[in-house]
């Protein structure tokens, strides 16, 4: 089937090879970072992870999304989804890439990554991300393919995938689950420090993910033949709808524990991200527009008529998709850090490197994400037409 | 003669352990090759000092001024070939000052003396009992001795920092760039190498080890050496030991005991004559 992915017009090509130059870019930079440091970056002895981190932080959610289409598509047979569900997994497949790249490049010692297997750790909740990371994706690259295989040849999926695809669907909120686990088990860390931390991770996840499920589905209504169907898409912004809506729940919980408390600890990182200390607040502006797009969105996704507008569901699902990414892919990891372990604050920012870096990391995974879509398609359009 | 496989290995264990093996293994050490872990902990080894559970005791009464703390964290971080790179964002640090307020965070108190408020505190890894930089480390590059030491090996550690998250106390720095390297007037960043310990690599994570070189030595670690009875290294297990004397007769205090990490640090304030 992957003869698909080489075949295509010009559009494709120039869209290929445009995200093969920013990917070589952002290689060009990472060179530049495995012989200086991660000095190059705006990381700190106090701020010691910073993009990078919320990056993998968020795609993990991005990843672990694709359940929302496979669950209610093979338990409860919601026979909606069946256009877009390889959609879902493929994406699963693109953002695990991602998040594994995301960690390679944050790696002060890169060329001593299989250390991680040589010498597993039980104890590190580090070492189970990365065996629930890679379990997933083995899992969606077999089921992926597999199903969409039997597809093309008009014969249902081979019988040993079901147990495989009901083991991914419980997989998945694993993946977050652990990767919410990096963070809520430090002491000293109050921010992280929270027992809904696991709950808000997969909240926001489900709702990101979706929303951008839901933009894929409407350019690949534009860009091709293939139309993911009208339906399918509303149902997904129903999800998404009812995720974001708990995730501002539970963010509300965060600040309403932080501020009735009165601990100064649990309310230093939310006073630093949305208002400033002393006249540091960098991230401030960044925050405030996270705020206003989650109020946007909400109040466009709750009403079902502005809901069934595809134009306003689009604007709604960008408005979720960059509302959480700042707030995780961003706030959440660098906030952690701030106050630091002294009570000080010492603020952090991207550097132009990190953020070329970080570009290419992204271009890989729309690559492949490019390539992956590019083979469902043609193989549906095949099938259908 | 011959001889299988199993005699053979044999033979070369005991030559081996009869020092003939050793020539390479001094080698190695001379040219660095060896990473401190390596060169400590060797059970028996004669003259070294051992314990159950070391501990220190900061003694502020006796760190009056900044020459007395200074002193200390120049031994430190010269005998270790800490590198100074000249600015906080790369900053590599074992041992050093904090103020009351910043080292013991949420123990200011409202009319507290000002003295007390400003008086900088010396502060280095807690070699906690239960330590949550372990704990995290996905490579068992970050380990605790039976000695009670929280212990790095910088040949293993991947760099991926889980440890300064864990780490409560912000004891713990990273090779954010080459510390064998040079500023840009050609100033090397370790001022004065000192060709007995190891300097370290790009990319890696470091702090304190309580001297293991040292005291597979006999000797104290470089600071308490330097410090005139103002840090009083021990065995805390050990009730007839000087520090377990000093903490009998002063009211002492930890930093962020209530984490649960069990730090083998401890403070004397000193006497309000002190303060």
């Amino acid at each position: 089937m992957f003869e698909k992915a080489l075949q295509g017009n010009k559009s494709y090509w120039i869209w290929i090879f445009v995200l093969l130059a920013i990917t070589g870019a952002g290689f060009l930079a990472y060179l530049r970072q495995f012989t200086y440091g991660l000095g190059i970056t705006g990381m700190s002895r106090d701020v010691s992870w910073g993009f990078y981190i919320g990056q993998f932080t968020f795609l993990v959610g991005i990843a672990a999304s694709g359940v929302m289409l496979v669950l209610p598509y093979y338990l409860h047979n919601y026979k909606k989804f069946g256009r877009l569900v390889i959609l879902g997994e493929f994406l699963a497949i693109s953002a695990v890439i991602m998040c594994i790249l995301f960690i390679f490049v944050d790696l002060g010692q890169p060329r001593r990554v299989m250390n991680v297997m040589l010498y597993p750790t039980p104890n590190s909740v580090m070492f189970w991300d990365m065996v629930v990371l890679l379990g997933y994706l083995i899992l969606n690259v077999i089921i992926g393919w597999t199903v969409l295989g039997a597809e093309r040849k008009g014969t249902p999926p081979q019988g040993w995938v079901k147990p495989l695809i009901y083991l991914s669907i419980a997989w998945a909120p694993s993946i977050h689950t652990v990767t919410a686990f990096l963070y809520a088990g430090l002491p000293g860390r109050h921010f992280w420090l929270s027992a809904i931390m696991a709950a808000r991770f997969l909240a926001s996840a489900f709702a990101s993910g979706p929303a951008l499920l839901i933009i894929l589905a409407l350019i690949i209504r534009r860009v091709t033949r293939f139309d993911p169907g009208r339906e399918a898409i509303q149902t997904l912004g129903k999800i998404v709808t009812y995720f974001m809506l708990t995730n501002v729940f539970f963010l509300g919980l965060e600040f309403f524990t932080a501020f009735y408390s009165g601990i100064p600890g649990h309310m230093h990182t939310f006073q630093y991200l949305y208002a400033g200390i002393d006249g540091h607040d960098k991230l401030v502006p960044l925050m405030r527009i996270s705020s206003v797009l989650a109020v946007l969105a909400v109040a466009l996704l709750i009403f079902p008529k502005i809901r069934a507008n595809e134009k306003m569901l689009a604007l709604a699902s960008v408005a979720v998709f960059i509302s959480l990414w700042i707030d995780k892919g961003f706030g959440l990891v660098v906030g952690g850090f701030i106050p630091n372990m002294f009570e000080k604050v010492v603020e952090y920012w991207p550097t132009g490197l990190e953020m070329l870096i970080s570009l290419g990391v992204w271009a890989i995974g729309l690559l492949v994400l490019t390539a992956l879509y590019k083979i469902a398609i043609s193989v549906k359009e095949e099938v259908e037409l | 003669m011959s001889m299988d496989r199993r005699q053979f290995l044999k033979i070369a264990g005991l030559t081996t352990i009869a020092g003939v093996g050793g020539p390479a293994v001094v080698a190695g050490m001379k040219e660095r090759l060896l990473e401190a872990s390596e060169l400590v902990d060797v059970p028996g080894r004669s003259g070294a000092l051992t314990a159950q559970r070391w501990g220190m005791v900061v003694d502020m009464s006796r760190f009056r001024t900044e020459a007395d703390r200074q002193k200390v964290i120049d031994a430190c971080h010269h005998i270790h070939n800490v590198p100074d790179f000249g600015n906080p964002k790369d900053e590599i640090k074992w041992i050093w000052p904090e103020t009351y307020e910043h080292a013991f965070p949420g123990r200011e108190d409202e009319y507290m003396p000002h003295a007390l408020k400003e008086m900088p505190f010396l502060v280095l890894c807690n070699h906690c009992a239960n330590p949550p930089c372990v704990r995290v480390c996905p490579t068992k590059a970050t380990f605790k001795r039976k000695d009670g030491i929280v212990m790095m090996d910088m040949h293993r550690c991947i760099g991926c920092r889980f440890c300064m998250a864990a780490c409560p106390f912000g004891a713990r720095s990273f090779n954010w760039r080459d510390p064998r390297g040079k500023d840009a007037q050609g100033r090397p960043f370790i001022r004065k190498d000192n060709p007995e310990y190891p300097t370290r690599t790009i990319g890696v994570v470091e702090k304190c080890t309580f001297c293991t070189e040292r005291l597979a030595k006999g000797l104290q670690p470089a600071c308490a050496e330097a410090s005139n009875g103002g840090l009083v290294f021990g065995d805390l297990e050990d009730e007839n030991s000087n520090i377990r004397n000093k903490l009998r007769n002063h009211f002492t205090i930890r930093r962020k005991t209530e984490l649960g990490t069990s730090p083998s640090v401890y403070y004397v304030i000193g006497g309000t004559e002190h303060v």
